[in-house]
C-alpha cells in the first residue's frame, strides 16, 4: 500500500543523502520526495511517498527514526490527511488542437501559465489521481515536458 | 582559553577519559600529531590503518569503553573503512578521527581528498565533517555521546587541516542533549509484568542471548534469571561469555554451527526470551521454521531490530540490563517466598538428553593435530579465562565451539561482517586494555596474512599477544563449503606458498613455535603462553577437518549435519 511519510529533519548538509541512502541501501523504494524548510529555523520537512507491505513500511519508519538527524516521522496515511502535488506540463498546442486543450484545462480547473504559438504550459494541482488523469487526457496531443513537485501532505484539522 | 583545533581535539579526548589512541599519521593530521606529545594520551602507531581501527574496536570490546582511532585523509581514511563496517555490524563504540584536506580545497579533487563522510554514511552510526573550529568541541562531545549510548556504534569525525590550525575559545560542553536522538532505555512496566507471567507459565522456556547482553553489561542479571527459574541458555557468537559455560543450563552457541541441544531447544521451546539478539540469518536458519512452537519475547535497545526478521509476540524496546533488573524485581518475591509454580523436570530432562545424544565432539587422532583438540588444550591451560580474539573462518567457529568462555568480554570476534584480519589487531587493542591478561588470537593461515604487518606494532610496544595459527593450508571455511556443496571444486582455496611463520615471527623480533605432533601441543602452548613475548604458534592441523555440526544455508535449525 502507498504511504505518505512526513519526516521532520535537522536542516544540515548531507541530511538528504542520509535519507535517500537509507532507502537505496536497504532496498526500499521512494516514489516521490519533496524537501523544504519549515518556519522553525534549522528544521526542514521531507514528504516521502513509498509503498510496500505493512512490515516494510514499519521498518522504513523505524529506520528513519533511527537516523540521528531525523527529529520526527509521521505516517500520514493512517491519519486523515490532505495531499497535493503540483505539475507543470508543456503540451504541443498547434492549430486546431488548442481549443480542445483549453477545454480540458478548464474542466480540470487548471491554469495556463505560458502561451506560445506552438505550445501551452499548464499548471495543475491535485492529488495523484487528478494528475494522472490530466496526463492521460493530454497525452494524445503530444506532451513535450513534465515537471512535478512530488506529493506534499498535511494532517487535517480536528473535525 | 584560546586553543588551536588540534589542541581542542586532544584536550577533549583527555576530558573524555581517553587513555590510548590507535593511529597512523599523514599530511592532513600532522597538526594533531604535533600536539600529541603534550597530552597524557598514549598513541599506538600501527602499520596499516585497518590495524588501527580493529585495535580500537578490540580495546572497546574488551574494556567496555569507547575506542579511538586517528588516521589521515584519503587512503588513510579508506583503509579504515573495513574496520568501521566491522564495528558497525557488531555495534561497537569507536570514534574515528580522519584528516581531511583544507576546507577551501574540499570538492576540488585535491591531493589525498576523499569524501569519507559520504563513503562511511551507511557504515557509521553517525558522522560529521567539521567545517568550523567553533563547532569542534561540541561535535567531539556529540560523537562520544552517540558512540556509547543507545545501540552503540562507530562515529566518524572528519577534520579538515585548516580547522585543526584555526584557533578559537575552548569550552567543553558538560552535557549533550539532542532533540533528534533520544534512545529509549526503560522497559515498559506492563510489558515486564507480562513477561514475568509468561515465565511463570512456561513449560519449556529458553533464553537466547546476543551481543546486547554483553554491551549492556547484563550478564549477572541474566545468570540470576536463568538459575532461579532453571531456564536453559543459548547464545549467539556475539553473546558468548554472557553465561558461564560450565553451568549445566548452558547449551552452547546456536545457529549454523550451533550445538544439537541449542538448535533443538530453539525448535521445541514454548517461550523464547531473545535478549539483545537480532535474529541474524546465520542464527535462525530457515526463518519460517524458527522457534515455531514458541511465544517470542524480544528485548532490544534498537526498535529496528524488533519485528525485522521474525514476528514476535512481546516486543520490548529497552536496555537489556534495565529490562532484566525490572524483571528480577517482578519475580523476586515468588523466588524468595517459593510461590512460583514448580517447574516440571521434563524440559530440563529433555535438554540433558539432547546434550547426551549429540555432545560437542570430534574425531580424535594420534597422528594428526585436530583443531578442536588445540582449543581444548588452550581451554585447559587458561581455564576459560584468557581473552580470545579470532580471525574468520573455521578457526573462529572452533574457538567459539570448544573454548568454555567463563566471562563476558572475553571473546572478541567479527560476528556481523566476518572480517578476516580482525583478530590480531583486536588482540593488540585488548592487550592495551589489559596489559596483564593473556590475550590469544585464534587464527587461520589465510586470515592472519591480512594484517600480519601488525607484528611490528605488537613487538614495538612489547605486547605479549599470542597468535595461534590453526594452519590447514586452506581458506578452510570456503573449502568446507566447496567440499559439501560445490563438488569438491577447491578453486582458489588452497594456500600454497604461505611463509614460514616461525621465521617470520623471528624476523619481526617475536617468538615463533611450530607444532606438528599432537603430543607436543600442550607443552608448546604452555611455553608460548608463559614466555612474555609477542608470539606466533604455527600449528599444522588436519587440513581437511570440517566444522560440525552444520546447518546448510537455508535449511531449518534441526536439519544438521553432525559428526
Ligand atoms: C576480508 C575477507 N575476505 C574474504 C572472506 C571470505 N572467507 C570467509 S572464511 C575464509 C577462509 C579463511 O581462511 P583461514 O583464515 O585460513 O581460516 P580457516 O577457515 O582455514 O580456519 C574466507 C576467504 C572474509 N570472511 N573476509
Ligand atoms: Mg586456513
Amino acid at each position: 500500500m502507498r504511504h505518505i511519510l512526513s519526516v521532520l529533519v535537522e536542516n544540515e548538509p548531507g541530511v538528504l543523502s542520509r535519507v535517500s541512502g537509507l532507502f537505496s541501501g536497504r532496498g526500499f523504494n521512494i516514489e516521490t520526495l519533496n524537501v523544504a524548510p519549515t518556519l522553525e529555523e534549522g528544521l526542514s520537512i521531507m514528504t516521502i511517498t513509498t509503498s510496500g507491505e505493512e512490515a516494510i513500511i514499519e521498518q522504513i519508519i523505524k529506520q528513519l527514526r533511527k537516523l540521528v538527524t531525523v527529529v520526527k516521522v509521521v505516517d500520514l496515511t493512517e491519519l486523515k490527511a490532505v495531499e497535493r502535488e503540483t505539475m507543470l506540463i508543456k503540451i504541443d498546442a498547434d492549430g486546431d488542437k488548442r481549443a480542445e486543450i483549453l477545454r480540458i484545462v478548464d474542466i480540470f480547473r487548471c491554469k495556463i501559465i505560458d502561451v506560445s504559438p506552438e505550445d501551452l504550459i499548464v499548471e495543475c494541482t491535485g492529488d495523484t489521481g487528478k494528475i494522472a488523469a490530466l496526463i492521460n487526457m493530454l497525452s494524445r496531443y503530444g506532451i513535450k515536458e513534465i515537471a512535478r513537485t512530488g506529493t506534499v501532505a498535511m494532517r487535517r484539522g480536528m473535525q | 582559553m584560546e586553543l588551536s583545533g588540534a589542541r581542542i581535539l586532544l584536550e577533549s579526548l583527555v576530558r573524555e577519559g581517553v587513555e590510548v589512541i590507535f593511529g597512523f599519521p599523514g599530511g592532513a593530521v600532522i597538526d594533531i600529531y604535533h600536539q600529541i606529545p603534550n597530552y597524557p594520551i598514549k598513541h599506538i602507531l600501527v602499520r596499516h590503518e585497518q590495524g588501527a581501527i580493529h585495535a580500537a574496536d578490540g580495546y572497546a570490546r574488551a574494556k567496555g569503553r569507547t575506542g579511538v582511532c586517528l588516521v589521515t585523509s584519503g587512503p588513510g581514511a579508506t583503509n579504515a573503512v573495513t574496520g568501521i563496517a566491522t564495528a558497525y555490524m557488531d555495534s561497537i563504540p569507536v570514534v574515528i578521527f580522519t584528516g581531511q584536506v583544507p576546507t577551501a580545497l574540499i570538492g576540488n579533487d585535491a591531493f589525498q581528498e576523499v569524501d569519507i563522510v559520504g563513503i562511511t554514511r551507511p557504515c557509521t552510526k553517525h558522522n560529521y565533517l567539521v567545517k568550523d573550529v567553533a563547532k569542534l568541541a561540541h561535535t567531539i562531545k556529540e560523537a562520544f555521546f552517540l558512540a556509547a549510548s543507545g545501540r552503540p556504534g562507530p562515529v566518524l569525525v572528519d577534520l579538515p587541516k585548516d580547522v585543526m590550525q584555526a584557533v578559537c575559545e575552548y569550552a567543553y560542553p558538560k552535557k549533550i542533549s539532542m532533540r533528534s536522538y533520544n534512545p529509549h532505555y526503560e522497559p515498559n512496566p506492563r510489558q515486564v509484568k507480562k513477561v514475568a507471567e509468561l515465565i511463570r507459565q512456561a513449560k519449556a522456556p529458553l533464553l537466547y542471548a546476543g551481543g546486547g547482553v554483553i554491551s549492556s553489561n547484563a550478564h549477572k542479571e541474566l545468570v540470576w534469571l536463568a538459575q532461579n527459574f532453571r531456564i536453559p541458555v543459548t547464545a549467539t557468537l556475539m553473546g558468548l561469555g554472557c553465561f558461564p559455560a560450565h553451568d549445566p543450563l548452558w547449551l552452547g552457541m546456536l545457529g549454523m554451527h550451533g550445538t544439537f541441544a541449542a538448535n533443538h531447544a530453539i525448535s521445541n521451546c514454548d517461550l523464547l526470551l531473545a535478549v539483545g539478539a537480532r535474529f541474524d540469518d546465520r542464527v535462525t536458519g530457515k526463518i519460517s521454521h524458527f522457534a515455531q512452537k514458541a511465544q517470542i519475547v524480544h528485548i532490544d535497545i534498537d526498535p529496528t531490530s524488533i519485528q525485522k526478521n521474525v514476528p514476535v509476540q512481546v516486543p520490548i524496546v529497552a536496555d537489556c540490563r534495565l529490562f532484566l533488573m525490572a524483571l528480577k524485581k517482578e519475580l523476586e518475591i515468588c523466588v524468595s517466598e517459593k510461590t512460583c509454580p514448580p517447574q516440571s523436570d521434563r524440559w530440563i530432562d529433555q535438554i540433558v538428553e539432547w546434550k547426551a545424544k549429540h555432545p560437542r565432539r570430534y574425531t580424535p587422532s594420534d597422528t594428526l593435530i585436530k583443531p578442536q583438540f588445540v582449543i581444548e588444550v588452550m581451554n585447559k591451560l587458561t581455564k576459560g579465562r584468557a581473552i580470545i580474539t579470532t580471525e574468520v573462518g573455521q578457526n573462529q567457529m572452533w574457538a567459539a565451539q570448544f573454548y568454555d568462555f567463563a566471562e563476558p568480554r572475553t571473546i572478541l570476534t567479527s560476528g556481523g561482517l566476518g572480517t578476516m584480519g580482525y583478530g590480531f589487531p583486536a588482540a593488540i587493542g585488548a592487550q592495551m586494555a589489559f596489559p596483564d591478561k593473556l590475550v590469544i588470537d585464534v587464527a587461520g593461515d589465510g586470515s592472519i596474512q591480512m594484517n600480519i604487518q601488525e607484528m611490528a606494532t605488537a613487538v614495538c610496544y612489547g605486547l605479549p599477544v599470542k597468535i595461534v595459527i590453526l594452519n590447514n593450508g586452506y581458506l578452510g571455511m570456503v573449502r568446507q563449503w566447496q567440499e559439501l556443496f560445490y563438488a569438491k571444486n577447491y578453486c582458489a582455496t588452497c594456500l600454497d606458498a604461505s611463509p614460514d611463520f616461525v621465521k617470520l615471527a623471528e624476523a619481526y623480533g617475536a617468538a615463533g613455535y611450530r607444532i606438528t605432533d599432537p603430543a607436543k601441543v600442550e607443552s608448546t602452548l604452555k611455553k608460548a603462553f608463559a614466555n612474555g613475548k609477542t608470539t606466533i604458534v604455527d600449528i599444522a592441523i588436519d587440513p581437511e577437518e570440517n566444522v560440525y555440526p552444520m546447518v546448510p544455508a537455508g535449511k531449518s535449525l534441526t536439519e544438521m549435519i553432525l559428526v
